[in-house]
């Protein structure tokens, strides 16, 4: 069970949020101009790695905002915590 | 009994109070302070169970939570009875009737122990050879297996206990009572640091407290005696919470722990009555001391397993706290000092110690050279070969061990024993530090694991990290802990602790026999029967990886979790393979750490607070008024009023037609609502519906349908233009946390450039739901100033009016395809408006309608259900909807998606109607829909999603996904049922009132 930092609220426990998954994947802005395989690649490719992975998650039964985590999927340390907008930290 | 194996020990059990209990149908004493396996010890009965497989006798063996052997089956009533309980662990308590497990017909005569003479038919692996091949010899041979070896019977009736959970926060969590932990709490609660100390026992002080040698001194004291002083200061620290019989159950990461404190167990039934069985405590810690301490080892040798033998310091308990001896003839089989602490012990209380087998060629140690003053003979350089007696050993026989140590020497001598104290060694705790993800290193000086890495904010001291000896204990753990928690000085700075310390060590994983190995049964793992051969046998096999060998062996595998046998496989394969220990790794402990009851998982939430449920402002009314409730999310939705004996359909039927020919009502308060504001409202709603939004005017209302990202339909609703910037969105009743999550990750994270504000409001309103062609006329009689023509109040627009000092909103807007009017009030006007609507309605027969009806008078028209009629693979083309899809807008959530290659696939299946030829023939929802029965494999081609009687049509109608299906209408087809064939046709989706005319009343 984690204990996740909202940049928002603090420290709480991972019950209070919801995990979305990767982060850093914009909605394009103009889908039409996307042909099938690079609208797929928006849609479903997702990475699943080992080591330090930037997703999103949001306090969901709290301030309901979202954020980002880079968190390391090997021992889910939770890295860095930041917000929506902003770059992903060099690790 | 006339045998006397109580000596007089007042410290912690309390001889003034006797305690009667019931073992097997026979009525037995033993006192308060007992544990159920000294209370049995005390009555001479060693033998409490047989084994798993091979059904052998088997005695209590150790004094703690690592008890391979004594699980009984506490109580014998169908809701309280509970399986797999340690007689080691469970305190003696007046009234207790505990019974043997694993044993039919009797522990003493028991049919399975038949097994024990066909074991060289029984060798690891049997059961995965045997049994699960052919598949179908399973089923045959499952009942015989399951009667004779079964593992407890589990209770039949509803828990009647009461488990409760709570959450603790603290600085400092300290997993273990013993004197390590206790010193660390003082030091953690001197900096002022706030401490939880968990102790599984009932009392604090772990093996010290009872240490009653004369060589072990701590400041000059008797190490006791300087225990139970810093046991009573700490209980007096404000700073230290300390919960007993608690024990740690999982560690998990983060330092969330979860622990279990038993509450009533200890006491007798008649006192258990209204209190708190368990609980359970979810702890967060900032920082984790573990100081679980060690567990000794058995040694490995032939028929080691016979009731009587048991471990060292298991025995050296049994006198020293709780003053039972646990045989009159002892003998002493080790490889370290320690045992001869147990020797002491016997000594003291004039317990006959008949001898002490070492496999050591001498020790020189001070504890050594004190029981060597004794005269108490010490067959130096020897092992055990053998062991005789049935359901109680009577007689070991030893030898000589060679110079390698692989073999045996010499004569045999033959010595007698009713109790063999046996000591392998120690093994720290490790299983909590495993647990939280923490790594091992092995340690070739003791043949242990100890704690190595973690990514925690942990620490492990004591035994549990791998210091055995009291001066060790105490000074590494001082200067562990002062370390951990950046303390410079402490209280114990200047401790002086005097101990025996142990110079000469030995360790032989698999002890030689004068027999080969074949003919010989050195048993690893007690619970799980299987012995060193199996091991082997494993390796000669193929398998590799320890898991694989646990596995295959099923060694480490029992409720245990192979706490005593664990090394010793992963020796015996080291010492096989030739490999070191170290680089085998160790298997996995996974919490809990110890068995855990249902009850106190669950805790608090059963029955009614299993889940929360929800109820509309009109709830009460619907309970008067006989409503069936269904569950739709967590909401109690009215299903139907069944009136006089009425059945389901009956009741629908009626509901409905009343509902067509005159007026019915509905609770529509479950429906989701989120107010929209802000400047970019409206642009929002276009972004998130497919159909356009730009030119709704104030006051009038839209359904749209959502759509996710891959262009499958989401949810669906009306939404109503509230003013200039405001919009009410309504959205399906289970969708409507989704779709509010939903709405906010895209503004909050793809649209932060939108000024748009969402707040759910489902709660806050009531919604009465007035249809029928009647339903004008109601309207009317209540909100009397309200001009209902419709160039005023056309179908699609809304009103807000005042009854009263209520504000009203109301939307004109149809589900049911009928003249229909929805007033919204705040959620504490809900009944009234309701009530009031009951009585304006009575003069025209208004009748309350629910879920279902609902349903089928929606199905008439062809309204979808999203989630009944669509299941997250459904485009709005497939539902022929494409009338909602916007031409103009540029983009929306799932535009792209919808003309995909594979959305845009003319074969996809498709909404429809269907019609059987038979109109009185219901079909079934979920149906299979087929062409041709006879073809194999028959091709499915789709399934009924929604399916009723009619009354206004006096006919079934169903809608169905159809592959192809838009092409298919007029086509016939078969839907097979297990005991018939049902002939359909297909057809629109909408069967009543194409020309929608109704909706005008
Ligand atoms: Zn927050």
């Amino acid at each position: 069970m984690f204990l996740i930092n909202c940049p928002y609220c603090g420290e709480r426990d991972q019950s209070e949020f919801v995990s979305g998954g990767e982060a850093h994947i914009a909605r394009p802005k103009q889908p039409t101009e996307l042909n099938d395989d690079q609208w797929a690649e928006y849609l479903f490719m997702r990475k699943n790695i080992k080591g330090i992975q930037f997703e999103r998650w949001n306090h969901a039964h709290g301030c309901r905002k979202w954020f980002n985590v880079a968190r390391d999927t090997s021992n889910d340390k939770i890295e860095k915590i930041y917000k929506m907008g902003e770059q992903p930290p060099k690790l | 009994m006339s045998k006397n194996l109580r000596i007089n020990n007042k410290q912690f059990v309390d001889e003034t109070r006797k305690l009667s209990f019931i073992f097997n149908g026979k009525k037995l004493y033993g006192y308060k302070g007992d544990t159920l396996a000294s209370a049995l010890l005390s009555n001479d009965i060693h033998l409490v169970g047989r084994s798993f497989k091979y059904h052998r006798p088997r005695g209590i063996m150790t004094s703690g939570s690592e008890e391979p052997n004594a699980i009984l089956q506490i109580g014998n009533d169908d809701a309280l009875t509970d399986p797999n309980v340690r007689a080691t662990e469970i305190e003696l308590y007046d009234g207790l009737i505990c019974n043997s497990q694993n044993c039919w017909p009797s522990v003493k005569f028991d049919i399975g122990g038949i097994n024990n003479f066909l074991s060289p038919l029984l060798p690891a692996g049997f059961y995965y050879k045997t049994f699960m091949w052919p598949a179908s010899f399973w089923e045959k041979y499952e009942y015989f297996i399951r009667k004779s070896a079964g593992l407890g019977k589990s209770p039949t009736k509803q828990d009647p206990d009461m488990y409760d959970h709570r959450y603790m926060h603290c600085d400092i969590l300290i997993v273990g009572g013993g004197v390590s932990g206790l010193i660390a709490a003082k030091i953690a609660s001197d900096d002022n640091k706030k401490v939880l100390l968990l102790e599984d026992k009932e009392l604090l002080g772990g093996s010290l407290i009872y240490d009653d040698n004369d060589i072990s001194k701590i400041d000059n004291q008797k190490s006791s005696e300087w225990l139970k002083k810093l046991i009573e200061n700490i209980k007096n620290d404000k700073n230290i919470i300390i919960k007993t019989r608690t024990s740690l159950a999982a560690y998990h990461n983060y330092n969330f722990l979860l622990a279990r404190q038993n509450l009533t167990d200890h006491l007798s039934v008649n006192d258990r009555n209204n209190k708190i069985r368990q609980r359970l405590y979810k702890i967060r810690a900032k920082k984790v001391i573990i100081s679980t301490g060690a567990i000794e080892r058995p040694q490995v040798f032939h028929n080691n397993d016979r009731p009587g033998i048991m471990l060292a310091s298991a025995v050296k308990k049994y006198i020293d706290y709780y003053g039972v001896r646990c045989g009159l003839e002892n003998v002493i089989f080790t490889n370290n000092d320690s045992a001869y602490e147990t020797a002491l012990s016997l000594h003291k209380s004039g317990t006959k110690l008949n001898a002490i087998i070492d496999i050591r060629d001498n020790s020189s140690s001070e504890i050594v050279n004190k029981v060597k003053s004794l005269g108490i003979q010490i067959y130096w350089n020897h092992t055990v070969v053998n062991t005789k007696g049935y359901k109680r050993i009577n007689k070991i026989t030893i030898m000589k061990l060679n110079d390698k140590g692989n073999d045996v020497v010499g004569k045999k001598i033959e010595l007698n024993c009713d109790c063999l104290a046996i000591s392998g060694g120690w093994t720290p705790m490790v299983h909590l530090f495993t647990q939280s993800g923490g790594k091992l290193k092995f340690d070739n000086k003791d043949n242990i694991f100890v704690p190595d890495k973690t990514n925690l904010n942990q620490l492990s001291i004591g035994s549990a990290k791998g210091d055995f000896e009291l001066d060790d204990v105490l000074k590494n753990s001082i200067k562990d802990t002062k370390k951990f928690l950046q303390i410079e000085n402490s209280n114990f700075d200047k401790i002086d602790v005097k101990c025996s310390k142990e110079k000469e060590k030995k360790n032989i994983w698999l002890l030689p026999s004068d027999k080969p190995l074949s003919k010989t049964k050195p048993f690893l793992d007690y619970q799980n029967d299987s012995t060193a051969k199996d091991i082997k046998l494993a390796l000669r096999e193929g398998f590799k990886s320890i898991e694989h060998v646990k596995r295959y062996t099923t060694t480490g595998m029992g409720t245990d979790q192979g706490k005593l046998a664990n090394m010793h496989a992963l020796g015996i394969v080291a010492d096989t393979t030739n490999t070191n220990m170290g680089d085998l790794g160790t298997t996995t402990f996974r919490p809990p750490y110890t068995p855990l009851t249902f009850g106190t998982i669950v805790g608090r939430n059963v029955g009614q607070f299993f889940d929360i449920f929800r109820k509309t402002p009109m709830h009460e009314w619907h309970v008067e008024n006989n409503a069936k409730f269904e569950n739709v999310g967590q909401w109690k939705r009215a299903w139907y009023y069944p009136k006089d004996g009425e059945t389901m359909h009956d009741a629908v039927q009626r509901e409905s037609k009343a509902a067509r020919e005159s007026s019915g009502i509905l609770d529509a308060s479950t429906l989701g609502k989120i107010d929209i504001q802000g400047t970019d409202a409206n642009e929002f709603l276009n972004r998130v519906y497919t159909n356009a939004w730009s030119k709704l005017q104030i006051g009038k209302c839209r359904y749209g349908l959502m759509l996710n990202e891959d262009g499958m339909v989401y949810d669906d609703g009306v939404t109503t233009k509230l003013g200039e910037n405001h919009y009410l969105m309504t959205t399906t009743t289970g969708g409507a946390a989704n779709v509010m999550s939903k709405l906010e990750d895209y503004l909050q994270t793809e649209w932060p450039e939108l000024d748009v504000f969402l707040t759910s409001v489902t709660d806050h309103y009531a919604t009465a739901s007035v249809c029928g062609p009647n339903a004008k006329k109601i309207i009317n009689k209540i909100f009397k100033d309200l001009d209902l023509s419709d160039e005023s109040f056309p179908h699609m627009s809304f009103k807000e009016v005042k009854l009263g000092n209520i504000n009203c909103r109301i939307m004109r807007i149809s589900f049911t395809g009928e003249l229909s009017y929805e007033i919204n009030v705040e959620a504490s006007y809900g009944k009234y408006i309701w009530e009031k609507c009951i009585e304006a309605g009575k003069e025209f027969n208004i009748t309350p309608y629910g879920t279902e009806t609902m349903h089928l008078l929606r199905a008439e028209k062809g309204f979808i259900i999203v989630g009944q009629d669509t299941d997250g693979t459904m485009t709005p083309v497939d539902l022929q909807m494409d009338w909602i899809i916007s031409k103009k807008k540029y983009d929306f959530i799932g535009k792209r998606s919808l003309y995909r290659s594979d959305t845009i696939r003319e074969d996809r299946k498709q909404l429809v109607g269907l019609l059987t030829d038979d109109p009185n023939e219901i079909l079934e929802e979920g149906a299979q829909i087929v062409k041709d029965e006879n073809k194999k494999p028959v091709d499915m081609l789709g399934h009924v999603t929604s399916s009723y009687f009619s009354p206004t049509l006096k006919k079934s109608i169903a809608l169905a996904v159809l592959k192809e299906g838009k092409r298919l209408k007029g086509q016939k087809l078969l839907v097979p049922m297990i005991d018939k064939t049902i002939k359909v046709t297909v057809s629109d989706t909408i069967f009543l009132d194409k020309e929608n005319e109704r909706i005008n009343g």
